[in-house]
């Protein structure tokens, strides 16, 4: 059995080796191109007519001014950065779990940071809405310990057997119960209640520069020790053993990049609430696409998860204008389908 | 609401009062209640149990609040009520906790799933609307005539409409014509209230401009940026946020926030803004007050 992974693995690889590394800078560019023209269309998508986003445009003024840079601008930077870094955890998660349905939202890290946060704003009886530089700090400091409390009670749970569904099933257990005390906590005081329920389904509302310059600051965080430490992932795909045997630390790699996953999860929870499948779908999506290694799959599924993060939000703020879904929704239900279709592609391979 | 079912609202009123009086002839009390279905009840209920704080202070208004036996928890006015037994709010109500203090009548608002498993119980409902400003004095007048004081429904009634009357001519005088345009939020999703719920009724009778539309629904979630194109020049908004509404994105350009014409309400006189019930001329008079002090 792992003799047969270890040739499927090396010979995936060496696929991917052969497929020219110009593919994968191709895939890139055209995320990058889709996030730009997304963030275009989101300075004109709004709770204005097309018309006049593009009035506001040529004859500034201060209030269409602060709609479009202040409001619609960092909100696309911000729904890209908060999905980025759901795809670069989704990507490290699979990766390091050799799971394919490994995600922040599965392993019980993202209820973990809703946690956090929720805790710390009752603590403090702060809302998010409103949060000053120290309070955003404080609150993703919450949702960090809260993530990674998260992890580490699902990585206990399943006893350290990853592969297998029984990681997923702690994983879903945990984001139950930690989602249940979470709930309980909020039914105590009712007036909050229905503002933390938007943030628990996900919000891209409230995205703003300073939301935006801490998501930015996190991802740049993660994203270079995740590119240094890709090298060990690629290793570990051969399996623990062949890792061993070249010399790797695993245990520290395996800290390293939990901490990684843990950091980048309760960023994108404290600013955007939480937004379930995108950290699951990207990696996917970017492995359709094109044959990666683990450092360009984790450069590429960032990309990927920032695209679909900023899909979903414009869809949020344009299907029912001037209200709006929470973001969460749209992306459950655009990550949901795509699931039961990748689901049923496997079904007819086998 | 149209005018035909204002009328017919009217005279199920008039209707319910008269029914009131045969009542006190020893003749049974016939109600009809919002989902349509009609209530006989012999003599007035003596064990009532209310699942809304509105409903709990206007039975405590027409003086028969000796008669609650229990209500929800988030009922806590007049002070007489918070010793009461508490049934969990709307959803997640301890039905158990109802049964148990033999109501003869639970009053409470649209809940399909509560109502049905208290009817299979066997225990008496009556459903009210509590959406818009004219639910206030309906919902007075149909307690007024199931508890047989439909004269003290009455005189509430009147005391209310002439408070409000009041109140909101003598914010239209000080105002001055002035109409300042305001956004009422009522929690942070964010959730604003319309020109159709009672709290948007209220303040177009005190001469403001809701910047919310009708076609919006009651009480919709936002995208903010709607609020920062609307520009109101005031806003009222709970104690926690009112001084943090520079941090969000762009808000600082509004009006109303450059110009610190915020209003924020501690949360006893919260209450009687926000609760479509007999308290409501102290919630006007708050807001009145508000626009009169912040509004440009």
């Amino acid at each position: 059995m792992s003799s047969s992974r270890i040739i499927a693995a090396s010979e995936l690889q060496a696929r991917a080796e052969r497929d020219s590394s110009a593919r994968v800078a191709r895939w890139m560019l055209i995320y990058i191109l889709v996030a730009l023209l997304l963030a275009a269309m989101s300075l004109l998508i709004g709770t204005s007519s097309l018309r006049t986003s593009l009035e506001w445009l040529r004859s500034p003024a201060a209030l269409s001014d602060a709609v479009l840079w202040d409001i619609r601008l960092p909100r696309a930077l911000g729904a890209w950065l908060a999905g980025a870094l759901l795809g670069l955890g989704g990507a490290i998660a699979q990766n390091l779990f050799r799971n394919p349905l490994a995600e922040p939202y599965l392993l019980g890290s993202a209820s973990g940071a809703a946690l956090g946060v929720t805790v710390c704003l009752m603590a403090a009886d702060v809302s998010l809405s409103g949060l000053a530089w120290m309070g955003e700090l404080g609150v993703t400091g919450a949702a960090f310990v809260g993530a990674a409390a998260g992890i580490t009670l699902t990585l206990t749970l399943c006893r350290g057997v990853l592969q297998t569904a029984s990681l997923l099933l702690a994983g879903v257990v945990v984001a139950f119960v930690l989602g249940a005390i979470t709930s309980l906590l909020l039914l105590r005081s009712p007036d909050t209640w229905r503002a933390m329920q938007s943030f628990l389904l996900g919000t891209t509302g409230f995205l703003g520069w300073r939301s935006a310059g801490l998501l930015a600051l996190v991802f740049a965080l993660c994203l270079v020790p995740a590119v240094l430490l890709a090298r060990g992932l690629d290793a570990l795909t051969l399996g623990e053993d062949a890792a061993r045997s070249l010399g790797l630390p695993l245990g520290a790699l395996r800290v390293g990049l939990l901490g990684l996953l843990s950091l980048a999860t309760a960023a994108a929870v404290s600013q955007a609430g939480v937004v379930g499948f995108v950290g699951l779908v990207a990696p996917h999506l970017v492995r359709e696409s094109v044959h990666v290694n683990s450092r360009q799959l984790i450069i590429a599924a960032p990309l990927c998860g920032g695209v679909l993060l900023q899909a979903a939000d414009l869809a949020s703020r344009w299907i029912i204008r001037p209200s709006e879904l929470p973001v969460g929704i749209v992306t459950a239900c655009l990550g949901g389908s795509y699931l039961v279709v990748l689901l049923w592609r496997k079904a007819q391979r086998e | 609401m149209n005018p035909t079912l204002r009328t017919a609202r009217l005279l199920l009123v008039m209707v319910a009062s008269l029914l009131a009086f045969q009542a006190l002839a020893h003749e049974p009390i016939v109600l009809s209640d919002a989902a349509h279905q009609e209530l006989r009840l012999d003599a007035p209920p003596k064990r009532i149990v209310s699942l809304l704080p509105s409903l709990t202070e206007s039975v405590c208004e027409l003086g028969e609040c000796a008669r609650l036996v229990a209500t929800d928890r988030y009922s806590n006015w007049p002070a007489s009520v918070q010793t009461l037994p508490k049934a969990g709010g709307l959803e997640d109500v301890q039905v158990e906790q109802i049964v148990r203090v033999k109501p003869d009548i639970v009053l409470l608002v649209h809940a399909p799933r509560l109502l049905d498993r208290l009817q299979s119980l066997g225990v008496v409902t009556f459903q009210f609307e509590a959406q818009a400003y004219p639910d206030i004095a309906r919902n007075i007048s149909v307690l007024g005539a199931m508890l047989g004081v439909p004269e003290r429904a009455k005189t509430l009634n009147a005391q209310i409409e002439q408070s409000v009357t009041a109140a909101a001519a003598e914010a239209r005088r000080r105002l001055a014509g002035r109409a300042p345009l305001v956004y009422y939020e009522v929690d942070d999703g964010p959730y604003g209230a319309g020109p159709d719920s009672f709290i948007g009724q209220e303040l177009t009778r005190l001469g403001a401009r809701n910047i919310l539309t009708s076609d919006l629904g009651p009480f919709p979630k936002l995208n903010p940026e709607y609020v920062v194109r609307a520009n109101p020049d005031v806003i009222l908004i709970s104690p926690a946020e009112a001084p943090n509404l520079a941090n969000r994105p762009g808000w600082s350009e509004i009006r109303a926030v450059r110009e610190h014409r915020v209003c924020s309400f501690p949360p006893d006189v919260r209450d009687t803004v926000i609760r479509p019930g007999p308290r409501i001329a102290t919630g006007v008079q708050a807001l009145a007050d508000c626009l009169i002090r912040v509004a440009p």
